[in-house]
């Protein structure tokens, strides 16, 4: 055996351990652009039509967006979840209706509940480009200063909600 | 019924690979010929067994059963037929089967073809190939069974990801992993070698072939990867550096590097050990691109279902597989001693340099893909690497490449003088002149100028190597063997494409805006109008598109339809761009989001060339099946074999 020898399988030990180590990370948690920042700007009406909203309706508390539409079958799947917490006072719920009809959207609330405190309505992806949203359901975590701490993609099911996004949003309730 | 018998096959091949593995093992170090010979029967039974599995998953696609949990998930009795069978390999338990039966296929080829090979060496290689089978077969048995049942049984299968139905991307992933699954061959017969201690010409000559259609096969896969993008995503780019991509292209680079390597061995007798470190670095480059990809652990556009046991398995595998290989080129690769040292000034001395010039591309690519990774792991931040570092660091790297490609091919084997090839560089270095000033000048652009006279150098300098081979008469050029055309062809690819990607890169052109029908863009000399747009329902989507005019100085050049479908089945949105290939100018319109009263978002594209980027790599890829033709690749029949094995024994 001579050293030389051991160099490439010495890399490859390297090489295996970061690998392994990435293994433990969840890559889905790669936050976007987005963690850390203001969210964005935006000036869109209402589902009901009667107000024009901006981001300055996220700030005071903290607030869960989530981005929903009526066409959209996962959403139906977390939709229970959502209604869950529709009584939670001290956590804001907005929707972000998404590439939707002012109509299917009323009668899909109708049906399943409105768990919403608010909901954006954006049927030509102004606020989900800047977003960077890729598909629906997609939810933010934002704190109270409006900056978004927590992307989850996909549905929110009640071990997502329990082991990631309770424990985050309380501990952003908890800071003044 | 077909399921049970299926994964019965499958179970079998398990087996059989667990014999396969140990069994000619024994009879090469006992030198016993019987127990050798039962790995060339192993061999093809294996890759029977599994493509008899593979054809049972295909038929419960086909008739649509959907007791089948994969079946169910990936398929849908409204498929068109060509996407049911290509949904077999569509998602993760049946592209990694497909894996298997290619690994099993590349084995049976062995005893198949290599009826020259020594005895010892076949059937250590054989031995190899099986543990590689086995730790698949196993991953497949424990942990992505595509035979599962489901109970109760659905009504109709939830449907293959729309964006994987394509004509494109049907073929892409096939020839993928004929591709990196080739490499495993290279990879048990070097691990063979070192368990011998001796490499050799017969080696080298046995081994090009396979290094060649593995080669020549990812190519196309990639290719077809690229093309597939760049038309059915719609972004308008045809490589981004997305992680998924990059594994891909890493074996391909350290393939393109064995290529070179193993011809010096062949030929001189040298660079044996860095030829066998190569073969295993391409598998296991293969094997990493795999774990990637089906662990998840970079995030990527193509990324499958990700699931952390299978991540863990893989990674088992892949530490065993390359850690054991590396383990054994440690302990052995100083017995693999080089018979002749090399020369600088010869073809010998430019193919190392083509070598270090391929390894360091390729250790930029790499850093740059597993850099997110490894910040992660030290620090904890998340960063992604985007285009602008691997343009910086890699394009440079390939710019000296191409330099040196231009003239490595005109230096004699052994030993050469710079002098002897001053004159063809001068006429070179005319062509790179001519082509900067006129592309500077027209193109106004020095980068491109730069990069099109490097192309122009290339493709110069590969037909003076091809007139000096041939003595510049045409007896002799009909006198060239199969592999010069191989070289020239897959040189002049690249030249090719190195011409289009300057092209794509300085001289694209792109516009975006909101256009009710009616409305147009211009993009230079091209006028972009759109027309009615329309809606409905179709097969398993429903859409809204509808056609744009281009039309260049009034005339009427090209009409471009162009679709957003949404799959309701899988709750997801496409955007078929329409597109106008042709070999100058490619015109391309995506419609986005939009009403008729709002306007819809439109963006238009003008790539001159960029169809040149794949008819270039499906030029190299035919070129290494060219090379193929040759007779010195043949082995000698088996009256020779003794009397050549002899002659190389001597030489040592």
């Amino acid at each position: 055996m001579n050293l030389r020898g051991l160099i490439p399988l010495a890399g490859f030990f390297v090489l295996v351990g970061f690998l392994a180590f990435s293994l433990t990370r969840d890559p889905s948690i790669l936050p976007s652009e987005l963690i850390d920042k203001p969210f964005p700007e935006f000036e869109l009406a209402n589902l009901a039509e009667t107000d024009t909203l901006d981001a300055s309706l996220l700030e005071g508390k903290v607030s869960l967006v989530n981005v929903f539409g009526s066409w959209c079958v996962a959403c139906t799947v977390e939709h229970p979840q959502l209604m869950a917490l529709k009584d939670e006072t001290d956590l804001q719920l907005v929707g972000v209706d998404w590439r939707d009809t002012r109509e299917n959207a009323n009668r899909w609330l109708v049906r399943h509940g409105n768990p919403y405190d608010v909901v954006v309505f954006d049927p030509h992806s102004k606020l989900i480009v800047p977003l960077g949203i890729t598909g629906a359901p997609e939810t933010f975590v934002v704190d109270r200063s409006g900056q978004i701490r927590y992307k989850h993609i996909g549905v929110i099911t009640p071990e997502i909600w329990d082991d990631t996004l309770r424990p985050l949003v309380e501990s952003l309730q908890a800071v003044q | 019924m077909t399921v049970e018998i299926g994964h019965i096959a499958l179970i079998l091949a398990f087996c059989v690979a667990l014999f396969q593995s140990v069994i000619p093992l024994v009879g090469a170090q006992k030198n016993n010929a019987r127990l050798m010979e039962f790995g060339d029967r192993a061999a093809v039974g294996q890759f029977l067994l599994l493509a008899f599995a593979f054809i049972c998953l295909t038929i419960t696609f086909v008739v649509s059963d959907f007791s089948v949990k994969l079946a169910a998930n990936h398929s849908h009795s409204d498929k068109p037929l060509l996407y049911k069978i290509s949904g077999v390999w569509g998602n993760h338990e049946g592209s990694i089967l497909l894996w298997v039966v290619m690994m099993a296929g590349y084995g049976a080829f062995v005893p198949v073809l290599g009826k020259g090979l020594p005895k010892g060496l076949k059937a250590r290689a054989i031995a190899v190939q099986a543990m590689l089978g086995v730790g698949f077969l196993g991953f497949i048995l424990f942990t992505s069974n595509p035979f599962e049942r489901l109970n109760p049984v659905p009504l109709d299968g939830s449907g293959l990801n729309p964006i994987l139905q394509d004509p494109g991307l049907a073929f892409h992933p096939p020839f993928l992993y004929l591709g990196y699954v080739g490499f495993s061959l290279p990879f048990s017969f070097a691990i063979a070698a070192l368990l011998e201690g001796r490499v050799d010409a017969v080696w080298a000559k046995w081994l090009r072939p396979w290094v060649l259609i593995a080669w020549s096969f990812l190519t196309i896969g990639i290719a077809l990867g690229s093309f597939w993008a760049y038309y059915e995503l719609g972004w308008g780019g045809w490589w981004m550096w997305d992680p998924v991509e990059n594994v891909s292209f890493m074996p391909w680079l350290a393939g393109t590097a064995l290529l070179h390597s193993i011809m010096v061995l062949g030929t001189r007798h040298s660079m044996a050990s860095w030829t066998v470190l190569l073969a295993i670095t391409t598998f296991a480059l293969s094997l990493v691109g795999t774990f990637v990809v089906r662990s998840g652990v970079l995030v990527s556009v193509h990324a499958f279902a990700v699931d952390p046991e299978r991540g863990v398995y893989l990674l088992a595998l892949l530490g065993l597989a390359t850690g054991g290989a590396l383990t054994l080129y440690a302990m052995r690769s100083h017995s693999l001693r080089d018979i002749k040292p090399l020369n600088a000034t010869s073809r010998d001395g430019a193919l190392v340099l083509n070598n270090i010039l391929l390894i360091t591309a390729l250790a930029t690519v790499f850093l740059g893909t597993f850099y997110p990774l490894f910040i992660d792991a030290i620090n904890g931040s998340k960063i992604s690497v985007g285009a602008p570092y691997f343009n910086l660091t890699f394009a440079p790297i390939m710019c000296l490449l191409i330099l040196f490609m231009g003239i490595g091919p005109m230096f004699k084997w052994r030993q050469d003088s710079l002098k002897r090839v001053r004159g063809p560089i001068m006429i070179a270095l005319k062509a790179f002149g001519v082509v900067f000033l006129l592309t500077a000048l027209f193109g106004k652009s020095v980068l491109g100028g730069i990069a099109l006279g490097l192309a122009a150098w290339l493709a110069v300098g590969t037909l003076i190597a091809l007139g000096r081979k041939a003595n510049w008469s045409l007896k002799g050029l009909r006198a060239q063997p199969a592999a010069t055309w191989g070289f020239v062809g897959a040189h002049l690819g690249m030249a090719i494409f190195t011409a289009a990607v300057t092209s794509m890169s300085v001289w694209a052109d792109t516009e975006i805006g909101t256009l009710k029908p009616g409305e147009s863009l211009d993009l230079g000399a091209y006028t972009y109008t759109l027309q009615d747009v329309s809606g409905g329902k179709r097969f398993n989507y429903d859409y809204y598109g509808g056609d744009v005019l281009v039309a260049k100085g009034g005339r009427h050049i090209a009409t471009l339809a162009t679709e957003r479908r949404f799959f309701p089945v899988r709750n997801q949105l496409t955007t078929e761009a329409g597109l106008h290939l042709s070999f100058g100018q490619t015109l391309f319109a995506s419609i986005g989001e939009g009403d008729p009263e709002g306007g819809f978002v439109v963006q238009v594209y003008r790539h001159p060339f960029v169809v040149w980027i794949w008819l270039s790599a499906v030029l190299m890829a035919l070129s290494g099946f060219v090379s193929l033709a040759d007779r010195r690749l043949r082995l000698p029949t088996r009256a020779k074999e003794v009397n050549l094995t002899a002659k190389v024994g001597a030489a040592e």
